[in-house]
């Protein structure tokens, strides 16, 4: 089931294509090349075409670049909003008719085209809103930084899911890690008065969570994805009895941990639009640079990462040659809870200092679709997980400036997203072969 | 030289609950040798040896390398301890390249944890060129063909200086020159002062390679054989009686042709051409055996026959009605019988009685069924007449299919699908896990229902059997037909056109890459061509 990937590798000739002509063409190990981005791209770009362009506003769109404080100040960028419309949906039609031109020749897509299609038809998307708003003027710095910040429990929790799911444990619980280390952070931080211990509690309470799918997947044999659902709704629950009894009576005493302080280094903090995301972040938001980094060395370039994939892949495999398969499973998936669990305490220690019911609000689950779409692989989830942090963002702030769309058309974009993402416009994604298969030894 | 080593398995017992599967077994692998466990499938040659391979622990006896005990916890410490193994089914990741596979488990690391593959690379390549393996490091495995990958395995024991090395069922999947590589590079392996435990219970190749036959059966070791030994000898003791190999088979006597496959093609949902354009027919009264190494659209083939593949184009034509766009039931009820390649997944349901078993196909229609209600004492009956004409060894009917052994089982699928009057009969690996004597009477039925007119068409990548059974061969290759020849044609023909080589060619003996060919195979049989119409299709006495 698993071996039918198509994925659009950049570089790589197709085997099966005509250079083999010859009577004893390889028929078996063909790969064809689908319809689906070309017609995909084509409706996007027809779509872009016809709102975008044609019934485009009128307004000229102004995006900010620099901040009061930056180092040194850009200019905004100004775009005639039906002019940019029209430009950017002819070069989005110009690349859906060369995916088109290459499927006529049996060629595939190059990884390249989707992701250049994405960014011009988020281009044209945004001009088009900023165009038509009441105030057609946004900060684009604001916006990238504002979705960074919102990205950032999103990246640990598809981290989480990357670190379980390479050694063979689909982790359907990030929403209750993520919930369970917010919870804890809040209280923690509070009762120690220090957020920093806090957010090493919130690591412990992901593990935690972690454990118990990873005794219940492993050792009981138990299906994972019920072991992760029913932890969802335990940590909500609890979190959610534990907040109304003892938080909401003494709010002083349990609940105010005050925040993460956001660190600032000087001069590079201040450079336009990448400063602030970059070297102006709390605790929370560095280790997520660093997490992102750290794994993805190690799953590719380590010993660790190398045992940890075989796991994942061919648990048996790994198991002939003297590694312990489920005992590297079980200890990968308490280290995916702890990283979950520092993504929750980013509710709590930084976005806000308190902790509410269901704070974590499903991102849990944006989480999961950010693992699929980033292809199970740290670097990828990062990115989807940006995207998913823009989508949020950018539903907020153009209801803020006011548009045409109804907000509740923009609430719906980071879901929307999700379902294209997840649905495979970047190719189908492969998932480690023995991802949610326990393994039994013999 | 290097360092070699002297391995003993002293009184080794293997239980799983009340089943032995090992009893008090001893076997002494001498150094630099080639030593061969024979026995039947599941005589317990596997279990014994990933007792070995530290993946199971034995229940009593003991392991001794060099006269010293040892116990192993794991795989980890049989390869420290010098013993290395190739599994039947390949313990390769897919994904990974052949030097991370190399790697797994044995790696060369940089400071801090850091992969070094250039280390692993260099070993690779030194064993490659040692044994002329021609394996490249950074290829795909799964990119890879069978018969590499399992270099890549006997690399991965090398690599990990391996002095004995297990080698279980290696042949199971190689085309019959791969298969000849193999036997060669095991030979060299010894010369260098590997030992090899080869597990097989293939005659011809035991007979080929071996230093010491030790035999077992059901769990016990009942002697050990001289690889001068008749095939026939070692069939016994395999077995446990006397064994005739050779199926009397009177010559057939094709009647008019009723079943004809035209310009079939099957779509896989990857949108592969699993079966590419095949053509054939079988005329009643005659043996059609499908040949080729697994993998190569057999099975799509004859799934495609009775209706359970969603995309095919082409024709299937049985008695002049279409059978290609009809659903299973149809099919069945046209008058097809059908064996499964895999009884226990496909064939069978393990948990119901076998006498329900024996009517999955018929369950609905009298007299089994009445309205919609079904006749219990009626199936019972059935059952018992069916587990007497079949020689079922089973105390009652009524106890679950799954209980039975490989070779019981696949006769309640026979059963079963010859109790009704067949207008095509296909078997897929109607042998497959079969001990011995249950092949003998299953060949023997088969050639049977051939000679009550039946059109037959048989499916297995055992060239043994094909040749066995064959009035006419037709070879599958990547999905492809390659050709087809008539009974009689030479093994060496047979086993170039598995790779890939058109008939004309393959009877043309040496090509360029195999050496192994033997100059006999000109005086082959001329093979005819892939006939694609009815009228060539009964003129091939």
């Amino acid at each position: 089931m698993s071996t039918t990937a198509t994925s659009p590798v950049p570089g790589t000739p197709q085997p099966g294509t005509p250079q083999s002509a010859n009577e004893k063409a390889p028929a078996v190990s063909a790969k064809p090349v689908t319809w689906k981005v070309p017609v995909l791209l084509s409706v996007l770009g027809v779509v872009a075409f016809i709102f975008f362009g044609v019934m485009g506003p009128n307004q000229t769109a102004r995006f900010g670049i620099s901040s009061s404080g930056d180092f040194f100040q850009l200019p905004a960028i100004q775009v005639p909003a039906f002019l940019g419309g029209i430009v950017l949906s002819v070069l989005m039609l110009g690349l859906a008719a060369y995916a088109v031109y290459l499927k006529t020749r049996n060629e595939p897509s190059p990884g390249w085209l989707p992701i250049v299609f994405i960014v011009l038809f988020v281009a044209a998307f945004l001009i088009w809103v900023v165009g038509g708003a009441r105030t057609p003027s946004i900060s684009l710095a604001g916006l990238i930084a504002g979705s960074v910040t919102l990205a950032v429990p999103l990246v640990f929790g598809s981290l989480s899911g990357v670190l379980c799911e390479r050694v063979g444990v689909v982790n359907i619980a990030i929403e209750g890690q993520l919930l369970g280390g917010a919870f804890t952070a809040a209280m923690v931080a509070t009762l120690t008065k220090s957020p920093f211990i806090g957010l090493l509690a919130a690591a412990v309470a992901g593990a935690v969570v972690s454990m118990v799918l990873a005794v219940f997947s492993i050792k009981y044999l138990v299906n994972q994805i019920i072991v992760g659902v029913v932890l969802n709704v335990l940590v909500s629950g609890l979190t959610g009895f534990l907040f109304s009894t003892v938080m909401q009576a003494d709010k002083a005493q349990f609940n105010s941990p005050g925040r993460l302080p956001i660190i600032d280094i000087p001069v590079l903090s201040s450079i336009p639009v990448i400063g602030p995301i970059l070297f102006k972040q709390s605790v929370v938001g560095y280790l997520m640079y660093i997490a992102v980094i750290v794994v993805w060395i190690g799953l590719f370039k380590t010993k660790w990462g190398l045992r940890v994939r075989a796991v994942g892949e061919h648990p048996q495999a790994a198991d002939t040659m003297g590694i312990k398969v489920n005992a590297t499973r079980f200890w990968n998936v308490t280290l995916g809870g702890a990283v979950a669990g520092i993504g929750g305490s980013f509710f709590t220690l930084v976005a806000i200092d308190s902790f509410t019911k269901e704070i974590s609000g499903g991102r849990g689950f944006i989480a999961l679709a950010a693992l699929i779409f980033g292809r199970w692989n740290p670097i990828g989830a990062f990115f989807a997980a940006l995207l998913f942090g823009f989508a949020d963002n950018l539903q907020s702030i153009v209801t803020i400036i006011g548009t045409p769309v109804p907000s509740q058309f923009m609430a719906m974009l980071p879901y929307l997203v999700t379902v294209l993402a997840v649905a495979g416009l970047v190719g189908r994604s492969r998932p480690p072969a023995a991802s949610g298969i326990p393994y039994i030894k013999g | 030289m290097v360092r070699v080593l002297k391995l003993e398995l002293r009184g080794i017992t293997k239980r799983f609950g009340s089943l032995v599967a090992n009893d008090h077994i001893d076997v002494v692998v001498e150094p630099g040798q080639i030593h061969c466990l024979l026995g039947e499938n599941g005589a317990g040659k596997s279990t014994l040896m990933n007792v070995l391979y530290g993946l199971y622990e034995p229940s009593e006896g003991e392991i001794l390398v060099d006269g010293k005990a040892v116990t192993f916890r794991g795989p980890g410490d049989a390869m420290a301890a010098g013993i290395g193994m190739v599994h039947q089914h390949f313990m390769l990741v897919p994904v990974f390249t052949v030097a991370e596979n190399v790697a797994l488990g044995a790696e060369t690391t940089k400071a801090g944890g850091f992969l070094n593959l250039d280390d692993t690379r260099r070993k690779i390549k030194e064993i490659s060129d040692k044994y002329g393996f021609d394996v490249d490091p950074d290829a795909l495995i799964e990119d890879l063909p069978v018969g590499v990958q399992q270099r890549v395995e006997i690399i991965k024991a090398l690599v990990r200086d391996a002095k004995v090395l297990i080698l279980d069922e290696p042949t199971a999947v190689l085309t019959p020159q791969d298969t000849d590589e193999l036997l060669d590079i095991m030979r060299q392996l010894k010369s260098n002062g590997t030992s090899i435990v080869f597990i097989s219970h293939k005659l011809r190749e035991v007979k080929a390679v071996s230093d010491t036959i030790t035999v077992i059966r059901r769990g016990k070791v009942v002697g050990s054989a001289d690889p001068g030994a008749s095939t026939t000898e070692l069939a016994s003791m395999m077995v446990g009686r006397a064994v005739s190999l050779t199926l009397d088979k009177a010559p057939a006597r094709p009647q008019e042709t009723t079943f004809q496959v035209k310009d079939l093609t099957v779509i896989a949902p990857t949108g592969q051409h699993v079966v590419d354009g095949i053509s054939f027919d079988i005329a009643r009264g005659e043996i059609l055996a499908v040949a080729g190494v697994q993998g190569n659209g057999q099975t799509e083939l004859t799934e495609a026959i009775l209706g359970l593949q969603e995309r095919c184009d082409g024709s299937i034509l049985l008695d002049g009605q279409e059978l290609l766009g009809h659903s299973v039931k149809e099919v069945l009820r046209a008058g097809v019988g059908f064996v499964p390649e895999d009884r226990t997944v496909d064939g069978l349901i393990g948990t119901f009685s076998i006498a329900e078993n024996l009517v999955l196909d018929l369950y609905d229609q009298p007299p089994f069924a009445k309205g919609i209600s079904m006749s219990p004492a009626k199936i019972l009956e059935n059952a018992k007449s069916r587990i007497g004409e079949f020689d079922v060894r089973t105390p009652s009917g009524s106890l679950a299919a799954g209980t039975l052994s490989g070779g019981n089982q696949q006769k309640v699928v026979m059963a079963r699908e010859l109790s009704r009057p067949l207008r095509l009969f296909i078997a897929s690996q109607p042998t497959r896990g079969v001990d011995v004597g249950s092949i003998e009477f299953l060949h023997k039925r088969i050639v049977a229902e051939r000679d009550q007119g039946t059109p037959v068409m048989i499916v297995s990548t055992e060239l043994d059997e094909v040749i066995e059974l064959a009035d006419r061969i037709a070879v599958l290759y990547k999905g492809k037909l390659v050709g087809i020849v008539p009974a009689g044609t030479g093994r060496d023909v047979l086993g170039l056109m598995m790779a890939g080589l058109p008939p004309e060619s393959a009877a043309q003996a040496d090509t360029p890459h195999t050496g192994t060919a033997h100059a006999d195979t000109a005086g082959a049989p001329k093979p005819a061509q892939a006939s694609t119409s009815g009228a060539e299709g009964g003129d091939h006495d």
